[in-house]
């Protein structure tokens, strides 16, 4: 050694770093093993990773940063795309080293109160701030968008086990008894079912008794619309894909996740077999090879329920030839819903609505046609076929067609899902199916469809409700959640449940929405609003957002300007 | 997306009749015809995303807005960009994205503030998001995400450009964000620093560190990358001589893509050691083979500074009189495969005229020389016969004993876009790597079992009957013989040997053999071996066995490694070839060169010169007395160093030519301060055979001068006639109007085509011919127009573990770093990056030894011993080790075995036996290295 001397440097971390170990986070050998075990077959399908997620969360309450990246590695993912869906889904909690690079304690139970419009009414927001003081740090106390049980606002869930009605106490003493579990569904079962003749006009159609297009004829007679929310004449979408090139794909949205909405959950808890069966019929009519069923991570009593009955009816089938259904699970996105951000998410990345065209019956699934549903769309083919179109389209009031199923909660004595002829007022659907209003109460206003159709006042409670009657007056009637305001309540301080609902629920993905809704929280927090500027944006995020959640999230607060406007003193 | 419209769709734009081509979206029409819709998240090349929103255009009769950058025109549609509802859209996008912006802009070229401008779009009405925290954890790329509006040209850059998935938008709505890995720091996530997301960025949220972005460069240059074969163009921004950062140009190797080394790597030309004055030996200063030193110490202790006259007269002088006294045996130079074309074909000159002999060579003996010598053998060619981005139209594409995406990290990243678009990535390797993650297969067979692997594969393919009959009958010579080699290698006398199940080496022979197209990538791992040329056999043979070759998609592609080692091996650095390839033991090739020359003949040796570790053993035993060394370090490249050292010590004069005081230098008499890669221009000729154009970027320092300057001096010094090549540029184009009349690959290009198109490839043998960018389409370049099969058997390395010595090394590059590493750990950003020597080893190796990771280990040969810090690395292969060779502090060619492969001389890099202890002397930086020059 010949030299002057040189200081060494010292070493600092991120130098000591780069003598251990390659750049960036590398693979606890044994947490990938361990990991190899739980999640065995098709490991690097790529449209499994939500599923494994799930998985992991499923075991340990939350998804460590060494368990994501040993699943990186297991998937040949790069960690950045495991760790993007895994943050984009509210029902994954990631948890990561501290800054001494210790992994923190893992979290324990966690109680989801419900913040949608219909449990706030219902006192939603003081049961949560109660429930943090009376359940300690032991218990995260965290607030949830609409959980799909308005009807019994307000709703607290406890690990996966839904108490309705709410109080501190009720949820206090499932904790105390270890009631973490779904409720079992008290549904109509397979047997049941086929003991009242079910799945006879599936078998007919399989055995070649029946025409799949006079089928879909008979569904284009009976003027059947989507009952998602968008309203496409079902039939039509039949006959659309079905002249797609096979192998054509169906999906089914039961991610009902529009707050106030919760019929297809009722409809699932009560006779899931109808809803199979129509399944079947359409794939039979179509011409689907495979249908994926999406549904709710909320839902956890119906997936259990489901899970069983689908087991029963592959050790079963109701007849040879039937296509696979594959049951996904959600995993807390209310954009899901909408029809390709939910096929995004079963191909197992971030529920990112896509660009149209191409539209999903042209490019769907898998880059495949794809039949989108919504679950009560399937749960009438059965009774169409029974009782015909024309007694479907006989249906109707005040000069509409058809039946559906509203969804009705807030203010009124007896919530739930109301059967009604389409086109019935608000005001008939009060008194004539949900008891009146509640004692003390008086009509103010409503909300016709969820979240994204508007608020109207009591003055518009004599406008048909249905498909294109409301567009108007600046609303929608959209999956037909019906939420009702009394003179106790406002409209505005409704607007801005739903404006933090979209913010929250937004991808991020366009300026106008994930920008807009943001910005739109703001705007409306004062009590004076800026009513040009929320003119100016509210136009914008119509007219340049992807999808439909920043085209509808506007309606909120165009409702409160044109029919509320001293709530907000313009 | 949805389909391409019919070619030629017409609609209205803006009230004018346009037309589109096929699959060209609204954005792109707009632009052709002058109209300027805002964009932000539209780059091009990269897939649309669509989510700014800051395109939007009225289409008659929709009930929303379209983005222009998605969508597609079709007959009859009525666009209307400018109407008020799509200004009025354009404007708030632009608006809300403002409204979060920082005070300051982080990029002077900021596109958002461009946009706004333009739109006339003021102060944003609304207030700002919850700022971000900038993350400076990088020493090349500041993270300040307060900037960023979302639009994923980042994320598109790594993920779908550049394949390294480094970058992610996670999370969701206004909390979506930008992130590296698992939402960790830059400086800490598995990012590359290939810099494609600064690029990118929009507004520079990611942005090159230390703000140069910020402010606008004086002005730009034009050049070339000066790292690797893969041959990217770039263009520099320089402001008062300095370099202020480096931009990707659409060059035919790269389309605007970098790596780490070619973005952050140009800073190593304004070193404070860069030698300014030509030095003279000190006559009391003894050269000690075994003295490691600061070369700022050993440059005052044992040098004195001197004028050029003086330097160069001593130099040429002193070679010139050894010659007159021993004999031109007694005189050999090293050339470079990092100087330009002209500079290797005057240095090839020089020794063949000046010096009388032919021992000139340079670093492709050590690299690719038994490629070279296979493919001449089996093809007539020694260049690749498919471009690397043929890969494209590849189905099946086998990578062997080759890490491209550490050592041609652009040309990795056209094979993983390949794969992205559905090619089958076959990875024949001992070790782990990135690409291995993409892999269809891979093929982890035991270090040095090659020729078995690759025979029993060409076994299963005659068994099989997957033999392209057609092809090698009428395009092939010596198939029975082949045949005869291989017959009784079966997969299953292979498993065995390679740890390889004989069904595995059926399946990826079916999946060669049986494809559309299949191309073969290879590196060092296959050639630096004692049987490289035989490995090189077996790869030729295995494309001519089955067809794959002579078409686009298929083809051999030897990555060569030097941004010029292509050329410089083209031109002539090659001990029994004049340039192109010409054997100078053929009279007639003689002839031609004497005559072109304007010598007799007899000036030219017959005899083949020596190769580079053959002339060390010359100088050891006396035969070679004065060495000129132009830009190599033979010091820390040749294999058992210490008798490289050794030898070097002992020459009676040795002239070097370089940048900085090497550890070659160390050991000269004089030494000449030459010029950069940035400081000269020239051409060069790429992995692909494209010669390429270098323009002169900054002056030289000091007294520094231009290499070409320095070998014209030497040249005249040494009796050459030079006068009429003139000086400068005009010297540079006269060498190489030269070269090309000598080259009849080359003869088609002239100099002013590469002035005016940048790049040519050849072979292009008269002007105005098209080149042949994929070669043998028809005929292969032997004199008999067939391609030879030459049979190789299996043969064990030169050492072998034992009990003594139980573990294999690996030599070879580490991504930051390049060579020796006299450039590249004189570079702050690649210093900073991989500032310390260390052993890459398998955990359970290391666990087995007691070393925690990022503990001393030392590793000792039969003929040397360094210590250093343990990685653990699971891409390890277990029981080797692999060590870079960049690291003075711990030189790893001191253990190397010098043992040659038999026909090309190259030396067994890639295996020797070592075995690995705890602990050790901490190795000592001196001068740079170890992350100083960032601090």
């Amino acid at each position: 050694m010949q030299s002057d001397v040189i200081p060494i440097i010292p070493a600092d971390a991120a130098r000591l770093r780069k003598r251990e170990r390659p750049r960036g986070r590398q693979t606890d050998a044994a947490v990938r093993d361990e990991l190899q075990q739980w999640l065995g077959e098709g490991l690097t399908r790529r449209e499994l990773l939500v599923e494994h997620l799930h998985v992991i969360n499923d075991r340990l309450g939350c998804l460590p940063a060494p368990q994501l990246v040993a699943l990186a590695a297991l998937m040949k993912l790069p960690q950045a795309e495991v760790f993007e869906v895994a943050s984009f889904y509210h029902h994954f909690e990631i948890i990561k080293e501290a800054a001494d690079g210790v992994l923190p304690p893992l979290p324990g139970l966690r109680v989801r109160v419900c913040d949608g419009l219909a449990c706030a009414l219902a006192g939603g927001d003081l049961l949560r701030v109660r429930l943090a003081a009376l359940l300690g740090p032991q218990v995260q106390v965290i607030a949830a968008p609409c959980v799909g049980r308005c009807e019994t606002a307000p709703v607290a869930v406890v690990h996966q086990n839904a108490v309705t009605h709410a109080t501190a106490e009720a949820v206090w003493q499932a904790l105390q008894a270890g009631q973490t579990a779904p409720a079992a569904t008290a549904h109509i079962d397979l047997d049941a079912y086929r003991a009242q003749g079910g799945y006879d006009l599936l078998r007919d159609c399989m055995a070649g008794a029946r025409d799949p297009l006079q089928l879909i004829g008979l569904m284009e007679g009976a003027g059947l619309r989507g009952l998602g929310g968008a309203g496409f004449p079902a039939g039509r979408k039949w006959r659309i894909v079905r002249a797609q090139p096979a192998p054509r794909l169906m999906a089914v949205n039961l991610d009902e996740g529009e707050p106030g909405t919760f019929k297809d959950r009722v409809l699932l808890e009560t006779d899931p077999h109808r809803f199979i069966e129509g399944l079947w019929i359409a794939a039979w009519a179509v011409g689907v090879s495979q249908v994926t069923v999406y549904l709710r991570d909320e839902y956890h009593g119906c997936r259990e329920m489901l899970l069983a009955e689908l087991a029963r009816l592959r050790a079963d089938p109701p007849a040879p030839g039937l296509p696979e259904i594959v049951l996904r699970r959600g995993a807390g996105a209310y954009i899901c819903g909408e029809e390709s951000a939910m096929i995004e998410s079963i191909e197992g990345r971030r529920g990112l609505p896509r660009l149209r065209p191409p539209y999903v019956a042209e490019r769907g699934l898998f880059g495949r046609p794809t039949l989108v549903h919504n679950l009560e769309t399937l749960y009438w083919v059965r009774e169409l076929v029974e009782r015909g179109a024309a007694w479907f389209a006989s249906q109707g009031r005040h000069g509409r067609q058809g039946l559906r199923r509203f969804s009705v909660s807030g203010r009124v004595c007896a919530p739930g899902v109301k059967l009604a002829p389409a086109g019935i007022t608000l005001r008939e659907l009060v008194d004539e199916h949900c008891g009146g209003m509640l004692p003390g109460h008086r009509l103010y206003a409503y909300l016709p469809g969820g979240a994204s159709g508007g608020i109207l006042p009591e003055r518009l409670a004599g406008v048909p409700l249905d498909f294109d009657t409301l567009q108007p007056h600046g609303a929608f009637i959209g999956s037909a959640a019906v939420i009702v305001l009394s003179q106790h309540d406002s409209a505005a301080a409704a607007a801005r449940n739903l404006m933090r609902f979209f913010a929250h629920e937004s991808c991020g993905q366009c300026t106008p929405c994930r920008a807009g809704t943001a910005k739109a929280v703001t705007l409306m927090d004062p009590p004076r609003w800026d009513a040009p500027l929320l003119g100016e944006l509210g136009q914008v995020m119509r007219d340049a957002s992807i999808c439909g959640l920043g085209q509808a999230a506007p309606n909120a607060f165009d409702s409160v300007l044109k029919y509320f406007p001293h709530e907000v003193q313009v | 997306m949805s389909p391409a419209p019919r070619p030629g769709v017409r609609f209205t734009l803006d009230g004018r009749s346009v037309l589109a081509d096929a699959g060209e979206t609204l954005i792109e029409v707009a632009e052709r015809h002058g109209v300027q819709v805002p964009r932000l998240c539209h780059s091009p090349g990269l897939e649309p995303a669509g989510n700014c929103r800051a395109c939007m255009v009225e289409v008659d009769g929709e009930r929303v807005l379209a983005a222009a950058c998605c969508r597609r025109p079709v007959e009859g549609m009525v666009v209307h960009s400018g109407s008020p509802r799509a200004m009025q859209a354009q404007r708030m996008v632009l608006e809300l994205l403002l409204s979060d912006m920082p005070a300051q802009p982080l990029r002077h070229d900021d596109e958002l503030r461009g946009w706004a401008r333009r739109l006339g779009v003021g102060t944003s009405r609304f207030g700002a998001r919850q700022r971000a925290a900038a993350d400076a954890s990088h020493p090349a790329i500041t993270v300040d995400l307060d900037a960023c509006i979302q639009c994923t040209r980042c994320v598109r850059a790594c993920r779908d450009e550049q394949v390294n998935g480094v970058i992610g938008l996670a999370l969701r709505g206004e909390s979506s964000r930008i992130v590296f890995d698992l939402g960790d720091a830059l400086g800490g996530s598995s990012c590359v620093a290939c810099g494609e997301c600064v690029q990118a960025c929009p507004t520079g949220a990611l942005a090159p560190a230390g703000g140069a972005a910020r402010v606008p460069a004086q002005t730009h240059v034009d050049s070339l990358c000066p790292w690797c074969g893969v041959g990217c163009q770039v263009r520099y921004h320089v402001t008062d001589g300095q370099i202020s950062h480096a931009q990707g140009r659409d060059g035919p190797a790269n389309q605007g893509r970098l790596c780490v080394k070619g973005r952050y790597g140009f800073d190593y030309s304004r070193h404070p050691q860069r030698l300014t004055v030509p030095l003279i030996r000190r006559a009391d200063a003894p050269k000690d083979a075994t003295t490691l030193a600061d070369p700022e110490f050993a440059r005052q202790a044992w040098f004195r500074e001197a004028s050029w006259d003086e330097a160069l007269d001593v130099a040429a002088g002193g070679l010139a009189r050894l010659r007159d006294v021993h004999g031109p045996q007694a005189l050999a130079g090293f050339g470079s495969a990092k100087g330009s074309n002209e500079e290797a074909y005057l240095f090839q000159k020089i020794v063949r005229l000046g010096f009388g002999s032919n021992h000139v060579d340079h670093c492709t003996r050590l690299c690719h020389a038994s490629s070279v010598a296979a493919l001449l053998e089996g093809l007539g060619s020694a260049a690749v016969s498919n471009p690397v981005m043929d890969v494209l139209q590849a189905e099946v594409v086998i990578v062997i004993g080759a890490n491209p995406t550490v050592n041609h990290p652009v040309a990795a990243t056209w094979i993983k876009n390949a794969v992205q678009r559905g090619t089958r990535l076959v990875v024949i390797d001992p070790r782990q790597s990135d690409l291995t993650r993409l892999a269809h297969v891979h093929l982890q067979f035991r270090p040095a079992s090659d020729v078995m692997l690759l025979n029993a594969m060409m076994q299963t393919i005659i068994e099989e009957g997957l033999v392209d009959e057609r092809f090698v009958a009428e395009r092939t010579r010596g198939f029975e013989a082949l045949a005869a080699q291989v017959r009784h290698v079966t997969p299953e006398l292979a498993e065995p040997v390679c740890g390889i199940a004989a069904a595995r080496i059926r399946e990826v022979a079916r999946l060669y053999a049986s494809s559309r197209a299949s191309m073969i990538f290879w590196g060092m791992g296959v050639s630096q071996h004692v049987h490289g040329t035989d490995n090189a056999r077996c790869l030729i043979a295995l494309a001519l066995l089955t067809g794959q070759i002579g078409r686009p998609g298929t083809g051999l592609h030897p990555l060569r490694g030097q941004n010029n080692v292509q050329g410089a091996s083209d031109a002539g650095l090659i001990p029994m070839m004049l340039p192109d390839y010409q054997r100078v033991s053929d009279a007639a090739v003689r002839a031609r060169f004497a005559a072109a020359w304007g010598v007799p003949v007899e000036r030219l040796s017959a005899e083949p010169g020596l190769t580079v570790v053959e002339v060390m053993h010359a100088i050891h035993r006396g035969q070679v007395r004065g060495l000129y060394v132009m830009g190599e370090n033979p010091a820390m490249s040749d294999p058992d160093t210490h008798q490289t050292r050794q030898a070097l010590s002992e020459l009676e004069l040795l002239v070097v030519q370089d940048l900085f005081l090497t550890e070659t230098a160390m050991l000269a008499d004089v030494v000449l301060p030459a010029s950069s890669f940035f400081e000269k221009t020239g051409s060069f000729t790429n992995t692909d055979r494209t010669v390429q154009l270098a323009r002169q970027v900054q002056q030289p320092p000091g007294q520094a001068r231009q290499d070409l300057w320095i070998l014209l001096q030497m040249a005249q010094r040494l009796g050459l006639d030079v006068a009429r090549y003139g000086e400068g540029e005009q010297a540079v184009a006269s060498l190489f109007d030269e070269m090309r009349r000598s080259m009849p690959n080359l003869a088609g290009i002239t100099w002013q085509k590469l002035l005016d198109e940048g790049s040519a490839v050849y072979p292009c043998r008269a002007e105005g011919e098209a080149p042949e960018v994929v070669e043998f389409s028809d005929h292969f370049a032997t004199p008999d127009g067939r391609a030879h099969f030459v049979p190789a058997r299996s043969q064990p390395a030169d050492e072998l573990p034992d009990a003594e010595y139980p573990l294999v090394l690996i030599t070879g590059r580490q991504l930051e770093h390049w060579h020796t590493g006299s450039m590249s750990r004189r570079s702050a950003v690649l210093d900073a990056l991989e500032p310390d020597p260390v052993a890459l080893m398998h955990p359970r190796d290391l666990a087995a030894l007691g070393v925690p990771p990022g503990g001393l280990v030392t590793l000792r040969s039969r003929r040397g011993q360094v210590s250093l810090f343990a990685r653990a690395d699971e891409q390890a292969s277990p029981g080797a080790v692999f060590v870079a060779f960049c690291y003075y502090e711990a030189a790893i060619n001191r253990l190397t075995n010098p043992a040659l492969d038999p026909v090309a001389h190259i030396p067994e890099f890639k295996y020797c036996a070592i075995r690995a202890e705890p602990g050790g002397a901490l190795p000592v930086q001196m001068g740079y290295g170890g992350g100083q020059a960032v601090r």
